[in-house]
């Protein structure tokens, strides 16, 4: 990634939510959604977010964008921190920064047209006339594989990838340099799955953006990214460049998530690694590393201590004390 | 002696090598405006003892609805089996009476659905939900229910079954329903578990415990399973044999094995090449054009032919027949007819 420009920087970013409880409704705890997170994202590249249910993958994706408040931590988007700033000043940023939800039917709403949809963005943002916006919203259907006559429909007289793609136009209207996929094809049949991965891939190349795409199939992530990140309740165990991440996992976390993805191939049957029990709580993470109630290879200083994102060679990283001697204490 | 016993289970098993025979089954919606979804059309297939079959196909393709149609739950109106027969062990199903139908529900067939936290009921304990079950269908006394549950719950690998019998749904978490789903299914030792996408709610490393747990239980119980899936990874792992599903007609048929190393249906080898693998690296993911059309408003000819790369006249003149191309493959599709 030498010589690329740094788009995003994100330093130990946290993201906890208050749980309130007793007759005063008073704080008693916190689930620490997103917990000291740090990576780079590099102008013009895709990094896949990975990790189950619970581990804080969207959270961290809405955080970002600043959707929700983070606890703690920095983004730096551009060389500026928007960690903290106001409604008001993050608004110009905002057109920067745009994002595609999972679910095709919540996220439009059914009482606008197409061409409403695709426009509103630029209606918030205030600088076209309406002539240009028109022009604008044709011109985006068209990019995203729709008729010019979809403007005038309403979401419910399309299918889900084509919903899909009425979303990705609508993130598209203000010209944005970073895209945040929420899990953006995962409520799509396979067929229609990988005709909207094709599209965001060509999309990259037209409109030179920056994807943080967020999703839990391993298989997809694999496809549309540059780099990959592993999440597991809150922090991020490993990251690091696709193939090293595929090819060489070091996290056992991310080892056993690799090996449980069911392939479609009857003649290659790999040996499974076999995680027991489930993903604990985020409002009582495990002390130490949080992975040690269910890795392989524990042994008593995950019980104690958080182990560090360390660099394991050509951009790749890893949080587990395997990799770490005690000396380097 | 030992020989003598060995022929005659065999001649035994021969006779009824057969668990479940579907034959031309019919299942059409009445919608308004006088339009009909044929949402299962003409499909027929065996399932054979101890077998695991698949029934693959994306959402719409029918697969959902030919499972509804052997438990005889398609919500009627507007669904209506309209042809075709069902036999279970040699019993038709459809010419049984409710009364006789409730009986063979949970008894012969014992089902598995996606959201286990919908087809578990909210405001009954575990215990309560399994034994209910055995107290009904096996006329257990309560204790003797109770008992029972428990041991099921140990047999999918609840550690604190003695709890958990006590628990309420929203205290498990999704893998722990769905292994509490499963062993409500298997209470009555049911020949046949439909599990319809058992694991597609599920993380994937849950999923895989899941899984292993379903094969284990079906040998454990000697029953069959059809499992209704749309993730083909997941067929490649459990099934001996596949039905590809789509627009309510099987479009192909063949075992596990031949399925994935020889696919034929333009379909098939479609969505084959559209998943995004593991083991290689595309530039570009092969994809089929279009949407899969609603059940109201199939084309005329073969159903698939407006989204076929290798496209004939005549694929939208008439609908192929579902030929077989060997003893264990069958194939829609007029690029293998003679």
């Amino acid at each position: 990634m030498l010589g690329k420009e740094k788009l995003l920087e994100v330093r130990n970013l946290k993201k906890y939510f208050p749980v309130k409880g007793g007759v005063l409704q008073r704080t008693i705890g916190h689930v620490k959604a997103v917990d000291d997170v740090s990576f780079d994202l590099y102008e013009g590249e895709t990094l896949g977010i990975v990790g189950e249910s619970g581990s804080g993958k969207s959270t961290l994706g809405r955080t970002l964008l600043r959707l929700l408040d983070p606890t703690d931590g920095q983004i730096i988007f551009q060389g500026n921190d928007i960690s903290k700033l106001s409604n008001r000043k993050m608004r110009p940023i905002r057109k920067d920064m745009q994002m595609v939800f999972q679910d095709p039917f919540a996220s439009l709403n059914p009482r606008m047209s197409v061409g409403e949809i695709i426009e509103e963005p630029m209606l918030v943002q205030r600088t076209l006339t309406r002539k240009e916006r028109k022009d604008k919203v044709i011109d985006l259907l068209e990019k995203v594989g729709l008729s010019p006559e979809a403007r005038t429909k309403y979401p419910h007289e399309f299918s889900g990838g084509q919903r899909q793609r009425i979303g990705i136009a609508r993130a598209l209207t203000m010209n944005p340099k970073f895209i945040i996929g929420d899990e953006p094809v995962s409520a799509l049949d396979v067929s229609v799955q990988s005709q909207v991965l094709n599209l965001m891939e060509d999309l990259q190349d037209d409109f030179n953006l920056t994807y943080l795409f967020i999703a839990h199939d391993l298989g997809v992530v694999k496809h549309i990214s540059d780099r990959v990140g592993v999440m597991y309740l809150g922090k991020l165990a490993e990251i690091g460049p696709k193939h090293k991440i595929y090819d060489n996992p070091l996290h056992p976390y991310t080892q056993a998530l690799l090996s449980s993805v069911p392939v479609p191939d009857v003649e290659r049957k790999r040996e499974k690694i076999k995680l027991q029990g489930e993903l604990p709580s985020p409002s009582n993470p495990p002390k130490g590393c949080v992975f040690h109630t269910r890795c392989p290879e524990a042994h008593e200083r995950c019980r104690v201590e958080i182990p560090e994102l360390i660099h394991q060679g050509e951009e790749q990283y890893v949080a587990c004390h395997l990799y770490t001697s005690e000396s380097d204490i | 002696m030992q020989e003598k016993t060995d022929s005659k289970q065999e001649i035994g098993q021969k006779k009824t090598d057969v668990l479940l025979q579907v034959e031309g089954l019919k299942t059409y919606f009445y919608m308004e405006q006088d339009k009909v979804a044929k949402a299962v059309d003409d499909v027929s297939f065996t399932l054979k003892k101890g077998e695991t079959l698949a029934l693959v196909g994306e959402s719409g393709s029918g697969k959902s609805i030919t499972s509804l149609s052997l438990m005889r739950l398609i919500p009627s109106p507007p669904g209506k089996i309209i042809e075709g027969s069902i036999k279970l062990d040699g019993t038709d199903l459809l010419s049984l009476s409710e009364k006789d139908m409730r009986k063979v529900r949970g008894n012969d067939i014992g089902m598995i659905f996606q959201e286990p936290m919908t087809s578990l009921n909210p405001v009954y304990t575990i215990g309560n939900q399994i034994a209910e079950t055995l107290m009904k269908h096996k006329k257990l006394k309560k204790k003797e229910a109770y008992k029972r549950a428990v041991e099921l719950l140990k047999l999918v690998g609840f550690a604190r079954a003695e709890q958990i019998v006590h628990e309420y749904p929203h205290q498990l978490s999704g893998g722990m329903r769905q292994r509490a789903m499963i062993a409500m299914a298997l209470s009555c030792d049911p020949k046949l578990l439909i599990a319809d996408e058992p694991t597609t709610a599920l993380d994937v490393t849950i999923q895989t415990q899941i899984l292993d747990l379903m094969v284990e239980m079906k040998e454990k119980f000697e029953s069959s399973i059809l499992l209704i899936t749309h993730d083909l990874g997941v067929v490649a792992e459990v099934a001996d044999r596949v039905l590809v599903m789509y627009g309510g007609q099987i479009v192909e048929e063949a075992t596990a094995y031949e399925l994935y190393t020889n696919p034929q249906h333009p379909y098939t080898v479609g969505l084959l090449n559209s998943i995004p693998n593991l083991e290689s690296d595309v530039e570009r993911l092969e994809s089929i054009k279009g949407t899969v059309p609603p059940a109201h408003r199939f084309p005329k000819g073969c159903r698939f032919a407006p989204r076929c790369k290798h496209v004939m006249d005549k694929c939208y003149e008439a609908n192929p027949d579902l030929l077989e191309k060997d003893s264990n493959h069958k194939v829609r599709c007029y690029l293998y007819e003679e």
